[in-house]
């Protein structure tokens, strides 16, 4: 944290470690998570050499790029790529850095800007610059090269498809939510310095940190009493939920089965169920796929008929199944968003 | 033709770049602030539940989440046509305020305030948070945590979580409040009461007690006569979470009060192929380009708006404080007859009047009987159409206008956010500071990186809402050009 806290050059013997936090395409949830930490920052400042955190202190790419391959020891990216900018400063943190941990939803698999691959780039630009309160009779866009009168302007591509950290650049860590919980920041942080002061186990390479090996509904306060159900009901349908009873067991979709465990089942302790943010539970190759059998395991019905006429009360189905995970999944986007653009 | 090109380098990296021109004699032709990023949530909201909305579009900013939750939530209500049961609407305006306590905290001691704490003439590595903590002491600096600490707690009781809330839906909220947690947040409203009190008096001690700081919030560099907007109550009271959007013209005149439905016939947003970000201006005045003025509809929606658009503030502290902001910075009414300031730097004082009120309106909340009642919701029964969900988020005035189905299913949305509203006003401030410091090629190279920075930062740009980054300082990196385009020199600053 300290202002004098830039590169210098090689690692010296006894030299702290260095730190890299960066925030690609994101709200900066995940920053403002990092300084929830409150005053343990201060321990994390001790602990690090922070090379680089845009959010909070300054920094500069010429000193990142002037550092040695493999020089940083441990950079967190948060965000997802959705411009080529973004795409080359991963790669640069990527080459530079020993361990690199996708950090959040965003980086891990997309979260809900992911969402984005339901569309076309095309129409997404489209949409943003034909708004019905947008004044554009000419129907201007941005261009990533423009002709001003003065000079040239340029503006980063964006790409036509949102991307994952791991979809650009090799990672060795996740740490899931949206954005990951305080405390669990701290507690794989604290495994991480640990694990570099040699009194603790190095994590396996491709670990989920700051989280649990089970599911929401496992931390899920709520009773579960295999109730089925017959339709699923929304949100602003029920003007109270049993606030002891599972609430996808009072018909409400709720994502708990197929999600990691690790925020302490917050949304449902507040009689809101939960949206997945965590990302998928261990074992698990496809979220929606688990989703939807679990959501199948729930329902009453046995005729294909009448389980479709329940499945029917789930009004977005691609949203409900891949909220958080779409750019991630196995799906990655729909057709309009590989079909090069949708500008054919 | 020279160009000169700011990018910011650190905390606003990759989301903001000023490119600079100069013509032949070496004076500023023109001045272009682009925004590189656009996520596209108009577009991919379309086809989500619109219940879902409070959820989804806190992702559009985890510095100011809350905001989106509200707006959202707002626009749900109007989409089933259904009006929210007291105590769900005294809840969200509770969580609302708190989180307001949060950020302008944020904002004074870490963000703006090192410009007039530490002092714009000290070395750009004292102007940060650790400056400030070394000039007020470590003791305030503890006061600044607890102030974060205790409104993110806040937050989550109510909301559930402390960054992206889950609780605002259609008809109300999922859960109420204890009497257990009411009692905690009272005690939380009278700390930051104090705290907001003792905030006006450092400013008063550092910047009042200094001319040379006063004569710099009162210098023309600093100084916009745009239009004014805000969000009022009825009796044109500033209101962060409810109620009708107010216009003030640069003369002190009143333009108008509209109900946010409404905002179409009011606004209108400007579209430039060099930006991913639009501009948005009065339609009834029209868009005249980046110009001061009464004849252009460029207008501003900040602390400072708020203050200018409304007749006061409706808590007793904050009001008094309101009164000494005008007597102290603009004693004599303007030709309308409103008193305005239009010195952009007073911002910072007018955040810190705001602070005071919201930390009054959390007790006021807290204290009110029926905010612990568990009747929180109200179920919809007319069919869904089309809404509007208007609040006045920390950097402007925040617009969710959603259309849907029968089934309450989005088949359009349109997001006016916050920091979007200031995006000509700061296009416009980075000119007037390059044109102001750039002659005959020469230029006044720490003079302008300063300005520039400081500039922005009293809007509190919050890239995050508009695309994605962060409020904060800015780093800037300026790259001047001949009038060939070739680079000549680079600056830079805390990069």
């Amino acid at each position: 944290m300290s202002p004098t806290a830039k590169s210098s050059g090689a690692a010296k013997a006894g030299a702290k470690p260095k730190l890299a936090i960066f925030g690609a395409a994101s709200c900066g949830g995940c920053d403002i998570a990092i300084v929830n930490i409150h005053e343990h920052i201060v321990e994390v400042a001790a602990a690090f050499d922070i090379v680089l955190w845009p959010t909070i202190m300054d920094g500069k790419y010429a000193d990142i790029e002037a550092m040695d391959d493999g020089e940083i020891t441990i950079t967190l990216v948060s965000g997802s790529m959705r411009t080529d900018e973004t795409v080359h400063l991963a790669r640069l943190l990527r080459r530079k850095s020993k361990f690199m941990v996708a950090f959040g939803s965003c980086a891990s698999e997309g979260c809900i800007p992911g969402l984005a691959n339901l569309s076309s780039r095309k129409q997404i630009i489209d949409t943003a610059f034909s708004t019905t309160s947008t004044d554009n009779p000419d129907g201007i866009r941005p261009v990533w090269e423009y002709q001003a009168p003065e000079g040239v302007l340029h503006l980063p591509e964006f790409e036509p498809m949102l991307r994952t950290l791991d979809q650009v650049v090799e990672v060795d860590y996740t740490i899931p939510g949206c954005p990951p919980e305080s405390k669990q920041i701290w507690a794989a942080l604290q495994a991480v310095v640990a694990a570099l002061n040699g009194t603790g186990p190095l994590p396996p390479r491709g670990a989920v940190l700051g989280a649990g090996e089970s599911t929401v509904c496992d931390e899920c306060a709520r009773k579960r009493d295999v109730k089925k159900i017959d339709r699923f009901v929304r949100i602003q349908q029920i003007a109270q939920f049993d606030p002891e009873i599972c609430l996808l067991e009072q018909g409400l979709p709720c994502n708990g089965p197929a999600t990691r465990d690790g925020c302490g089942a917050l949304c449902p302790a507040v009689g809101a169920p939960c949206i997945g943010c965590y990302g998928a539970a261990p074992g698990v190759v496809d979220y929606g796929a688990r989703l939807i059998s679990a959501y199948a395991s729930v329902v009453e019905a046995q005729k294909p008929d009448d389980i479709d006429k329940v499945l029917d009360g789930i009004v977005d189905p691609a949203g409900q199944f891949y909220r958080f995970s779409l750019a991630g999944s196995l799906l990655r986007s729909s057709k309009a968003a590989w079909n090069t653009d949708g500008e054919k | 033709m020279e160009r000169i090109t700011i990018d910011p380098v650190t905390r606003l990296e990759g989301h903001g770049k000023i490119e600079i021109f100069l013509d032949p004699d070496g004076e500023v032709a023109n001045a272009y602030f682009q925004i590189p990023e656009l996520r596209g949530f108009e577009r991919f909201c379309v086809g989500r539940p619109v219940e879902e909305m409070p959820t989804l579009t806190n992702r559009i900013c985890g510095v100011c989440p809350e905001a989106h939750h509200m707006a959202a939530a707002k626009a749900g209500d109007a989409v089933y046509h259904v009006d929210p049961p007291r105590t769900a609407k005294l809840l969200r305006e509770l969580l609302y305020s708190a989180f307001y306590v949060t950020d302008h905290t944020t904002h004074f001691y870490a963000l703006g305030g090192p410009d007039f704490v530490v002092g714009p003439d000290a070395p750009a590595a004292e102007r940060n948070i650790l400056g400030v903590l070394a000039k007020v002491g470590m003791e305030v600096g503890g006061k600044v945590i607890q102030a974060r600490k205790q409104g993110h707690n806040v937050v989550e009781m109510i909301g559930g979580r402390k960054i992206h809330p889950a609780t605002a839906v259609p008809g109300g909220m999922t859960q109420g409040i204890t009497e257990e947690q009411r009692a905690e947040i009272e005690k939380i409203g009278r700390w930051s009461i104090e705290f907001a009190q003792f905030s006006l008096g450092i400013f008063d001690q550092i910047v009042l007690g200094n001319d040379a700081y006063k004569e710099m919030v009162l210098s023309d560099g600093y100084t916009h006569r745009t239009y004014y907007m805000g969000l009022v109550d009825p009796n044109k009271k500033v209101n962060f979470y409810d109620g009708q959007v107010s216009i003030m013209s640069p003369d002190g005149e009143r333009v108008g009060t509209y109900a946010p439905a409404e905002y179409r016939d009011w606004i209108a947003e400007h579209v430039e192929p060099w930006t991913y970000l639009k501009f948005p201006y009065l339609k009834k005045v029209g868009w005249k380009g980046f110009v001061d003025g009464a004849d252009s509809g460029v207008y501003c929606a900040t602390p400072l708006s708020r203050l200018n658009t409304a007749e006061g503030m409706a808590t007793p502290l904050a009001q008094a404080a309101y009164e000494r902001f005008y007597d102290t910075l603009a004693p004599k009414p303007e030709p309308g007859g409103k008193r305005l300031i239009h010195h952009r730097l007073a911002t910072h004082w007018a955040r810190l009047v705001e602070l005071l009120y919201a930390a009054e309106r959390m007790v006021e909340l807290a204290t009110d009987p029926e905010i612990t009642s568990p009747n929180v919701r109200i179920v919809p029964t007319e069919k869904p159409t089309e809404g509007v969900g208007t609040v006045e988020a920390p950097r402007g005035t925040l617009t969710h206008h959603y259309v849907t189905d029968e089934r309450g299913v989005l088949t359009s949305v349109n997001l006016l956010v916050g920091t979007t509203n200031n995006y000509a006003p700061m296009a416009m401030s980075v000119k007037k500071a390059a044109e102001s410091l750039i002659h005959k090629g020469v230029v006044v190279h720490q003079g302008l990186l300063n300005r520039v920075e400081m500039a922005f930062r009293l809007y509190d740009p919050c890239f995050g809402c508009a695309t994605h980054s962060l409020p904060g300082e800015m780093p800037l990196q300026v790259a001047i050009r001949n009038a060939d385009g070739e680079v000549i020199e680079v600056l830079s600053q805390n990069c």
